[in-house]
């Protein structure tokens, strides 16, 4: 029999822990609607971009030598672009997206290396000797675009400079507030299939197609890191939201199992004193 | 009166939305004004003031680089930073201009003078664009 003070204190340290689980549950809410708003707030800019493109890459090919960005070469070195939060207490959320990236990369027959982004993916890439190229930690809540162009810089620099021949970006994609999914896809080099070919316009280009394409391009990969951050964020506090839920529903769970448990160790408190007192009178008389 | 339809986006927002009479932009080769029935259109554009005609009223905004599309009666302009003249934050593009101003002047080696001159252009854009529509707000009584 577990003596009645020392639940009672137990029952008093999981209201506490409760109250706390159900303020970041709503911090995270708030949270994760403002990273919701964030990206679609960014969703005109991209399908412009998009859109834009889709009509450079119809364009009849000027002087034949094509954009650094877009050539394609034999791949003896992988970068991955690995996205991941500052912060635990939310879910399998970093786990999966280590997860994913780890057997990415063990399937591979080339060196890759690691840009990281947020502190939980370096820690643990760290911790198992991955060769990290760069490091980006702590990333706002809200990043604006140029908070996250350095980060593009570093793998546009090393794509151009020819230290790495195939970049691939890994982060949470946002599916809905119970789904998240870590995905890993290919960023360089731009494969100009994937722009659906629109209606042909006939454009003046000034100065002419081949530089604007060359200063969109760049832009376009700014835009997918971009993207990319901004739809981890909504995972994270999302993820986060659903295990502060569950944390907080537990707890409730236990402080109900405890009373009972309390409630009856008191009744027999009573009954035994009664018992005694009952006794007592009895042996008197 | 026609009318164009301009819009100016950012990555992280719609910066502007409106039927106007005139677009005047900062092209990389030179300003240029668009009018409706303009020819299909893409060009760069460099930092500087983009001046608009609304309803006979002309306001003006500062974009620091991107692009432009014309295309059938609207106007698209995708900007790397855009703010409209009362979002311009006058004692920060000052701060700016003074940075900027003493790193030219140094003349030191490892100062990279394209980027502080660019720095100096973009400040000073945004002063006069906020100067200007000082000028125009109504005498408040």
């Amino acid at each position: 029999m577990i003596p009645i003070r020392i639940i009672r204190r137990r029952i008093r340290s999981i209201k506490s822990t409760a109250k706390i689980t159900k303020a970041m549950e709503m911090i995270a809410a708030s949270k994760m609607r403002q990273a919701q708003l964030r990206v679609l707030a960014a969703r005109p800019y991209s399908e412009k971009m998009r859109e834009v493109l889709a009509n450079l890459a119809a364009q009849p090919r000027v002087e034949g030598e094509s954009h650094p960005l877009l050539q394609h070469r034999e791949v003896k070195h992988i970068t991955v672009i690995h996205v991941t939060a500052d912060r635990g207490l939310c879910g399998g959320l970093n786990a999966n997206m280590n997860r994913r990236a780890a057997s990415f990369i063990l399937e591979q027959k080339v060196p890759v290396n690691l840009v990281t982004v947020g502190r939980k993916g370096r820690d643990f890439m760290s911790r198992y000797g991955r060769d990290i190229r760069a490091e980006f930690t702590p990333i706002s809540d809200k990043p604006a675009l140029v908070d996250t162009t350095p980060i593009s810089r570093v793998v546009i620099d090393d794509y151009t400079n020819k230290l790495t021949d195939e970049i691939y970006l890994g982060y949470t994609q946002f599916i809905s507030t119970v789904t998240q999914r870590p995905v890993l896809q290919k960023l360089l080099p731009i494969e100009p299939t994937k722009f659906e070919r629109t209606a042909n316009i006939d454009y003046i280009y000034e100065p002419s197609p081949s530089v604007v394409l060359g200063e969109l391009l760049p832009r376009y990969i700014e835009m997918q890191v971009y993207h990319a951050i901004l739809e981890s964020i909504a995972s994270e506090q999302s993820a986060r939201m659903v295990a502060m839920r569950n944390a907080t529903d537990n707890a409730n769970e236990m402080i109900d199992d405890l009373t009972l448990t309390y409630n009856k160790a008191r009744q027999e408190l009573i009954t035994k004193e009664l018992l005694d007192i009952a006794g007592g009178v009895v042996t008197q008389t | 009166m026609l009318k164009t339809r301009l819009e100016i986006i950012t990555a992280e927002r719609v910066v502007y939305s409106e039927d106007v009479e005139i677009v005047v932009a900062p092209g990389i080769i030179g300003e240029l004004g668009v009018l409706p029935h303009h020819a299909p259109l893409m060009t760069m554009i460099q930092p500087g003031e983009l001046r608009v005609r609304r309803d006979n009223v002309e306001e003006s905004m500062f974009v620091s680089g991107g692009f432009l599309e014309v295309r059938g009666d609207k106007v698209v302009v995708l900007a790397d930073v855009a703010e409209r003249a009362d979002e311009i934050d006058v004692a920060r593009a000052e701060a700016a201009k003074h940075r900027a101003e003493e790193r030219i002047a140094q003349h030191a080696v490892e100062i990279d003078h394209a980027r502080a001159e660019a720095a100096l252009r973009r400040s000073m854009v945004r002063l006069r664009v906020a100067e200007k529509s000082k000028k125009r707000r109504p005498p408040t009584v």
